[in-house]
């Protein structure tokens, strides 16, 4: 087996240990929401006096809903397959990387695998000090995504680098990057809970436009109904938005690093250091919806709703900074022809 | 008749704000955070056609091309600078008024963040019981002594500057619950917004750098083949841009000879590596031999060599029906695909008698099939062939207008036919004489040098925008991972040791400030020396 096989293999084992984890954290995320909605409704119904732990063991396991154990089991299921996953993820990277004989990160389909990875490992890393185990359906359920499409509509053949690549900007330019990606893709789905938690806990505005009436109740009820009931076992919208600012902080810095790396390599290969090619238009436009974002944040009137759209609009311009820009608009950095 | 007013109060007798107060009004909503972040979402929005429709600056066929085909609403995009949005009156005035509103923000913060510093910070609290972080420790030394030690760790440096990257320190004895005490409050909050105003200053000063940059550049392009050297001089540049300031006597006149233009590519074509051998003559020095790469610049006297482009120049010689040489030289011929299948036009004005010729030639570096239907299947040149053909007529040349030389104006030229009267398609290969048809000459292929194409610049603002951009990102590191971090020490005599008592506040996030309490309360008590 060479190493190219051993690869792409580890990486579809990951993709299915990911897929099986995003089942059990939402097993366990469900779960844990209706043990919490019947603990209400238990405190309610004893007068304060029965919290949940008193109702029998075996009272318990028939009120299916709310069974700790089995979101427990689904936990340690989750859990597991995300390590074991995550093993396979890195093997398959690493691997790529050997076969190809240089960074795993020089074009979409690496630097999908590689910033995939990254999502996991600071999910797994943030983890150990805190727990942020109700990320876990959503991360796992994005690096599956991930990896699924890497391997099925983005893969290439391992190649040697051309000239254009061959400097060690890019270890740093694109691994930041690759970081970044990772970062502000795990703040995508906290800022995503953010809102849908915000939404489920407010009271819902009052709509007299007779088009929109029909929809944003409908949204409504979704939205407050039990396919959401999840939201019940994730922290407050502020707790969310708290972690949201802080990964995007982080982001944001090693976002800013990565634009200057980038431009001074620009100023290495192409003689200029700036100058408007569709993946620095798109870099320049993350920059500064996500700058907006930390600016609206603290501003009256900008912060919580406002200001978590604009973080969404961030990845928003990172995902097509990704994909249109790679394959729709014509730059330097599409990595086609020549190769200068 | 009523006296016509400019403003439409609903009381007539409100106070008016005037121009003056209208003015500040403009100041404070441009200054306003709201508006700061609208534009900050405008510059976003703004940026992005820019990546869509094709700009003039970068790609300025492309851009006339695009009006042409998409007629008045191609030229309506135009006139509202859609094709240089980067150049563009609105974008421009989206950016001053951007760092407009950025100066008036960071000028009274930066004042009031001065009188910060300079001023008293909060007292220690009453109290320090409801503090997570607590410790209690105990010396044998008396208050003095314990309060130098606690500050010196605290804040290292006593100046200004101490107080910007250390803890702000204020010391008092004061009447507490347990008798007299001395109590040491220690802040670092400030340093989040020193780094703010950090930050936001060395942005106007990158903007600075790169107006600066703009007025004294230089940029040119040469195109050199393999054998053939270029002098540095404007004249000797194929294009030429330089910043309003630049002048043009600043050039350094070096001169660069291309030796060989080494390029390797894999197997299937892909390419491996760009290297232009070169030797450099500066005035007054030895010639020295380097090598300038794809991403390996070659720097002369605060400009830069960069290797940007290669192709194949074939090198021919055509004899015209007099038997006299009328060109002789290579020819550059700009590669159009990944297998270096290239195009070029030759210009011969000066035949001794008869009409000018021009030719138009492809050459396909590997080329495979049969007669004139050829494809490059490589780009090495395993197989050159040039398929051509010639024309004769006027090449437009005397006019004395600047002509593409890589385009041939056919408007007054015809192609030459065949015996059978279509257009002749002639093939010729390396060390091949061709004999054009009707007796207007022979081309003769003597060999296929390489030609590498060289980006020459200077900016002398790279090295501010550098420090501004690392001070930028020092700024924003410091504003955003700066700690909020309070620590507090109360001293009280108790039984001729001296008892501390210290406590900190910080974020949640922040767990490691009970390090940093631990840290100064080991050095306020001495424990190194104790243990």
């Amino acid at each position: 087996m060479n190493f190219q096989t051993l690869s792409v293999m580890a990486l579809w084992g990951a993709t299915v240990l990911y897929a099986i984890a995003m089942v059990g954290y939402a097993i366990r995320l469900a779960r844990v929401a209706d043990a919490k909605v019947q603990a209400t409704q238990f405190v309610t119904a004893g007068g304060g006096d029965a919290p949940l732990a008193a109702v029998p063991a075996s009272d318990r396991d028939r009120t299916a809903e709310g069974d700790p154990a089995s979101a427990a089991k689904a936990l340690g299921i989750a859990r597991s397959s995300t390590m074991v996953g995550i093993v396979l993820h890195g093997t398959g990277v690493l691997a790529r990387g050997l076969e190809a004989d240089h960074v795993p990160w020089s074009n979409m389909y690496e630097y999908t695998i590689s910033g995939s990875l990254v999502a996991v490992a600071i999910f797994l890393a943030v983890q150990r000090r805190r727990d942020i185990t109700f990320l876990g359906a959503g991360i796992t359920g994005l690096a599956t995504i991930a990896l699924g499409l890497g391997l099925t509509v983005l893969y290439a053949a391992p190649e040697s680098l051309p000239p254009a690549l061959q400097s060690f900007w890019l270890v740093i330019h694109v691994s930041i990057a690759t970081i970044c990606s990772g970062i502000f893709g795990v703040s995508f789905i906290v800022t995503g809970l953010q809102l849908l938690r915000d939404y489920r806990d407010s009271e819902p505005r009052v709509v007299h436009n007779r088009v929109v009436r029909p929809i944003h109740r409908a949204g409504v009820r979704v939205i407050k109904g039990r396919a959401m009931r999840f939201l019940e076992a994730v922290p407050s919208a502020a707790k969310l938005e708290a972690l949201a600012f802080r990964l995007i902080a982080v982001g944001f810095v090693l976002w800013t690093f990565t634009v200057m790396a980038g431009a001074i390599w620009a100023e290495h290969a192409w003689g200029r250091y700036w100058g408007w090619d569709p993946k620095e238009i798109w870099s320049f436009v993350i920059w500064v919806v996500y700058a907006a974002y930390l600016h609206a944040r603290t501003t009256q009137g900008w912060a919580g709703r406002k200001s978590a759209y604009l973080a969404l609009a961030g990845f928003g311009s990172l995902i097509i900074n990704f994909t249109l820009v790679n394959y729709v608009f014509q730059g330097l950095h599409t990595y086609a022809g020549n190769g200068m | 008749m009523a006296r016509v007013k400019l403003d439409n109060y609903v009381v007539p007798e409100a106070p008016r704000l005037g121009v003056r107060g209208w003015l500040r009004w403009m100041w404070r909503q441009v200054t306003s955070m709201r508006v700061a972040i609208i534009l900050l979402l405008l510059l976003a929005a703004g940026a992005i056609p820019g990546s869509i429709l094709p700009q003039r600056p970068r790609e300025p066929a492309g851009a006339a091309q695009f009006v042409r085909d998409n007629g008045w609403w191609g030229e309506v995009l135009d006139r509202v600078g859609l094709l240089d949005v980067y150049g563009s009156a609105w974008f421009t005035a989206i950016y001053v008024l951007l760092f407009a509103s950025l100066i008036g923000c960071i000028i009274p913060r930066a004042l009031a963040h001065y009188r910060a510093l300079r001023a008293p910070i909060s007292a220690v609290p009453t109290s320090l019981d409801r503090y997570e972080y607590r410790e209690v420790g105990s010396s044998p030394d008396d208050a003095a002594a314990i309060v130098g030690r606690a500050v010196a760790t605290l804040r290292p440096r006593p100046s200004l500057l101490g107080a910007i990257s250390g803890y702000r320190v204020r010391v008092d004895e004061r009447v507490g619950r347990a008798g007299t005490e001395t109590a040491i409050a220690g802040d670092r909050g400030h340093i989040r917004e020193v780094g703010n105003l950090l930050f936001h200053t060395a942005l106007v000063g990158i903007l600075i750098a790169i107006a600066f940059g703009a007025l004294f550049t230089y940029r040119g392009q040469a195109i050199i083949v393999e054998g053939r050297s270029f002098t540095n001089a404007v004249v000797a540049y194929d294009t030429f841009n330089s910043g309003r300031l630049f002048n043009s006597d600043r050039l350094y006149p070096f001169t660069l000879k291309l030796d060989a233009m080494r390029s390797t590519f894999s197997a299937s074509g892909r390419p491996e590596d760009f290297t232009a051998h070169v030797t450099l003559t500066e005035p007054g020095q030895a010639s020295r031999t380097t090598d300038i790469r794809v991403n390996k610049p070659l720097g002369v006297s605060g400009a830069s060599i960069y290797l940007q482009g290669n192709g194949y120049a074939p090198d021919l010689t055509f004899t015209d029906s007099d038997g006299k040489v009328a060109f002789d030289g290579p020819v550059i011929f700009l590669p159009k695909d990944a297998a270096y299948t290239s195009t070029g036009v030759v210009k011969i004005p000066d035949v001794t008698s008869g009409e000018q010729i021009g030719i138009k030639a492809t050459v396909y570096p590997s080329a495979l099939g049969d007669g004139t239907d050829l494809v490059s299947i490589h780009p090495d040149a395993a197989n050159p062939v040039i398929v051509l053909t010639a024309y004769t007529g006027d090449l437009g040349l005397d006019a004395g207008t600047p002509q593409n030389v890589y385009r041939l104006d056919e408007s007054k030229l015809s192609p030459v036919r065949d015996a059978e009267g279509g257009v002749a398609t002639l093939v010729i290969r390396p060390g091949e004489t061709l004999q054009l048809p009707k007796g207007l000459g022979s081309l003769t292929w003597n060999s296929l040098p390489r030609f590498a194409a060289f980006d020459l610049r200077a900016d002398p603002s790279l090295p501010s925008l550098l420090a501004f951009a690392i001070l930028a990102l020092g700024g924003l590191a410091l504003s955003l991972f700066g700690s909020r971090r309070r620590i507090w020490l109360v001293l009280h005599a108790h039984d001729g040791t001296t008892v501390v008592t210290g406590a900190a506040l910080a974020p949640p996030h922040d767990t490691a400030v009970a390090e940093a309490l631990a840290r100064t309360m080991a050095a306020a008590v001495a424990k190194e020396e104790n243990a």
